[in-house]
């Protein structure tokens, strides 16, 4: 991910990604409604909304930067800042928060030394606490990237993060 | 088409598939393979079969075999055991299906005994990403059936005389509403699909659209006819991967069979559906701010009237319902109005999915009729509240909702019961709560949820919900004063009177709640400075018990302000004024001397 980033501040421009959305930007224009599809595509592919690309979809779409902006700092699926490598999502949904999603969160805050919503210093993870992710009968719930953590305890933690920290 | 003798159903829903039931079907295959039986055993990834808890689950046909937690290193015995030699490894069947010895059907279970699936039908029995196989479960013959049998009017008024109400929360009549739609004159109409299923705690619609994604799709087409519109929306959650994905092949799969497009079953009615992904703001749960967002919008709500019937999508008339009012529709056309409305009571008609969670046996999904009680589905579906433990509330309605006490636990499940408690229908999120639950903690948290979505357009709920909080988090820190409380009932009811849409109307409604049917537990915050059920860290005193502590100093060594002290090999001592409540200390003792109250 850390790769990833350099090339939208200013370096390297001509990559795949770019294409990616530049196709996907082309096939909105005539969509209604499309501006939310187009951040989609470029939150899964960038990882965040690079304010470089924002522009272009500004000037392709013809909606101005301003109304961008409300959108993508609307929704929290968007980020508009670049995340750490491995996102940690703690599910604070009812049936999590009731069996100790909290005390979760307490721990890897404290194990990772950063705040919710925050990535580490050295941008391997970024802590998120997370809406109802539906896996109720598993709770509590943490998600790592794609893999799932159920039924786990603030002592589990330690070990899991361990998978992570030495890649 | 190719006959086995035994099926192997892998649940594929959600929470199986993040206990790895996925590379459990991949060994499933592998190994029969290798005993030579891929063309006598079928393996199947279906939907979810509702009994989450003990997930993974693989049930095994004909016998019905329930196989629960299962282990990929299971997978060898089963197929070893019971598919070559037919002898179910009953150390991994689920405990209740067993029978001295004989396989009980599933149906004859606590958990299904009392189940009626109506909407829920399909989940767990078929593959969700063949069409074949829903064709197969009557699907699509509703559809047929309207567009070569029957008038807008005929299909409007066989929904009116089902008595089914909106599955989403409010509980609108649904027929009425389509109604309503199809009589607003325009050149173009929208249906909108509410896949936007945000309550914690909920997760249905996820499991319908996961199990049976074609259901909602042909449901939608059929509103399309009667109403008379030709173009879907389905919005759906971004946070639901496998629920978009299933959708997206679903709808591949029914434009390749010419179940959407152009010219279905060869009439004159075309009708295509788009999906479209949320991103994460449980304001657009509500149908108005829904709209904006699919029109790409920041998703705020807007004042009704108009409503959506008259001026919804780009200021077309629209027809929304969520995804469990879609799923019952076919089943309504094929089977009949009546025939729906012969379940359920008088006003609140049919069934309905709740998910239940929290301090319960069987976490999971259940499809009951309407009417049935709070304790039937509490104890003898869930099978009560685990570890011995006492059972204090369930919270129904998620945030918008309430908590429901023992006393109401012979109430009668239906739509103005709930209501007429302080607590509501809502999506049908059941968590219970046991003794070691705080309520004005589980108020806290709601409030810190609504308080956080609140989209901000109107003020009441922007800054109404903020002041409630800020009162709730000082009761928990145990700062709060008798008069709190007052403010809180006198704001709440404010907030309740004067917000804009559903969002900020229900918000009071988890803290007016508990305030009724909990005051005690508030007094207790805010008069004697403690939380009865341990929870709220503020309110909590650490201290070390003498007869316990060897006197070793570990704790001391732990203790980050340096609040305990005493001599070695001789009982420590904390001291409360010094102590931040951290546990530092109680997690290290190793002989549980130290203990919270």
């Amino acid at each position: 991910m850390n790769q990833q980033n350099c090339c939208c501040c200013g370096g390297n421009h001509v990559d795949e990604r770019l294409e990616k959305v530049m196709k996907v930007i082309e096939e909105h224009k005539t969509v209604k409604g499309g501006l939310i599809p187009v951040l989609h595509e470029i939150q899964d592919t960038y990882g965040y909304l690079p304010e470089d690309i924002l522009k272009i979809v500004s000037k392709e779409l013809d909606i101005p930067m301003a109304e961008i902006f409300g959108v993508a700092s609307f929704y929290s699926y968007f980020s508009l800042e670049p995340k750490g490598e491995h996102i940690i999502r703690v599910c604070l949904g009812t049936a999590c928060y009731v069996k100790g999603a909290q005390g979760l969160i307490d721990r890897l805050s404290k194990e990772l030394n950063v705040e919710v919503g925050k990535t580490t210093e050295d941008g391997k993870f970024t802590l998120e606490a997370t809406r109802c992710l539906g896996a109720c009968g598993l709770a509590p719930v943490m998600v790592i990237g794609e893999k799932v953590y159920g039924r786990i305890t603030p002592d589990d933690i330690p070990n899991i993060l361990k998978e992570y920290q030495d890649k | 088409m190719a006959f086995y003798r035994s099926q192997v159903l892998v649940c594929g829903g959600t929470g199986c598939t993040s206990s790895d039931s996925m590379k459990i079907l991949e060994k499933f295959k592998e190994e029969v393979k290798k005993h030579n039986i891929e063309n006598e055993i079928e393996i199947v990834r279906t939907g979810c079969f509702g009994l989450c808890e003990l997930g993974p689950v693989v049930i095994v046909y004909p016998e019905g075999a329930f196989y629960s937690r299962v282990q990929i290193a299971d997978v060898e015995e089963i197929v070893a055991e019971h598919l070559v030699k037919g002898r179910p490894v009953t150390r991994l069947l689920y405990t209740e299906t067993i029978d001295e010895g004989r396989i009980k059907s599933l149906n004859e279970t606590g958990f299904y005994k009392k189940q009626e699936r109506i909407a829920l039908r399909n989940c767990g029995v078929i593959d969700p990403e063949n069409i074949d196989e829903y064709i197969a479960f009557d699907g699509y013959k509703a559809l047929a059936k309207v567009l070569t049998t029957m008038t807008p009017e005929q299909v409007i008024e066989e929904v009116k005389k089902s008595g089914l109400r909106g599955r989403g929360g409010g509980g609108f009549p649904t027929g009425l509403k389509w109604e309503l739609t199809a009589k607003s004159k325009a050149d173009q109409k929208y249906v909108v699909c509410n896949a936007d299923e945000g309550d914690p705690g909920a997760f249905m619609d996820r499991s319908i659209l996961e199990g049976d994604p074609h259901s909602v799709l042909e449901a939608m087409t059929i509103a399309g006819y009667a109403i008379g519109a030709n173009q879907g929306y389905i919005y759906v959650r971004a946070e639901y991967p496998i629920a978009v994905q299933r959708l997206k092949v679903a709808i591949k799969q029914a434009r390749e069979y010419g179940l959407l497009g152009k010219n279905i079953f060869g009439t004159d009615f075309s009708f295509d559906i788009e999906i479209r992904l949320g991103a994460g703001a449980f304001v657009c749960g509500e149908e108005t701010a829904l709209m904006n967002s699919i029109e790409g919008r920041r998703g705020m709500p807007n004042p009704k009237p108009p409503f959506p019937a008259q001026s919804g999508l780009w200021e077309k008339p629209t027809l929304i319902n969520n995804v469990e009012t879609y799923a019952n529709i076919p089943q309504i056309i094929v089977r009949g109005g009546e025939w729906f409305a012969s379940k359920g009571t008088e006003k609140s008609k049919g069934t309905k999915v709740f998910a239940l969670g929290g301090k319960i046996t069987n976490t999971g999904l259940v499809e009951v009729p309407m009417g049935i009680t709070l304790r039937e589905v509490i104890y003898e579906i869930g099978g009560g509240i685990p570890n011995g433990k006492k059972f204090k509330a369930v919270q129904t309605g998620g945030p918008s909702g309430g908590c429901l006490t023992a006393e109401h636990l012979d109430t009668p499940i239906e739509y103005d019961t709930l209501t007429a408690l302080g607590s509501m229908m809502g999506s049908g999120g059941m968590i219970v709560m046991d003794e070691d639950t705080c309520m004005v903690d589980v108020a806290r948290f709601y409030l810190d949820f609504t308080r956080d979505e609140s989209c901000g357009k109107c003020t009441p709920c922007r800054i109404g919900t903020k002041r409630m909080l800020e009162i709730l988090d000082r009761i928990v820190e145990g700062k709060g004063t008798l008069e709190d409380l007052d403010k809180l009932e006198e704001l709440g009811k404010q907030i309740k009177a004067a917000s804009l849409c559903g969002l900020g109307q229900t918000a009071p409604n988890p803290v007016l709640s508990t305030l009724k049917h909990f005051r005690d537990e508030y007094i207790a915050h805010v008069v004697d400075k403690k939380c009865p059920a341990g929870v709220c860290q503020a309110l909590l005193q650490y201290t070390i018990i003498e007869e316990k502590c060897k006197g070793c100093s570990l704790c001391a060594r732990q203790c980050p302000v340096n609040a305990i002290s005493g001599q070695v090999k001789s009982p420590f001592k904390i001291d409360q004024d010094k102590c931040i409540k951290c546990g530092a200390c109680l997690d290290k003792c190793p002989f549980k001397a130290i203990v919270k109250k």
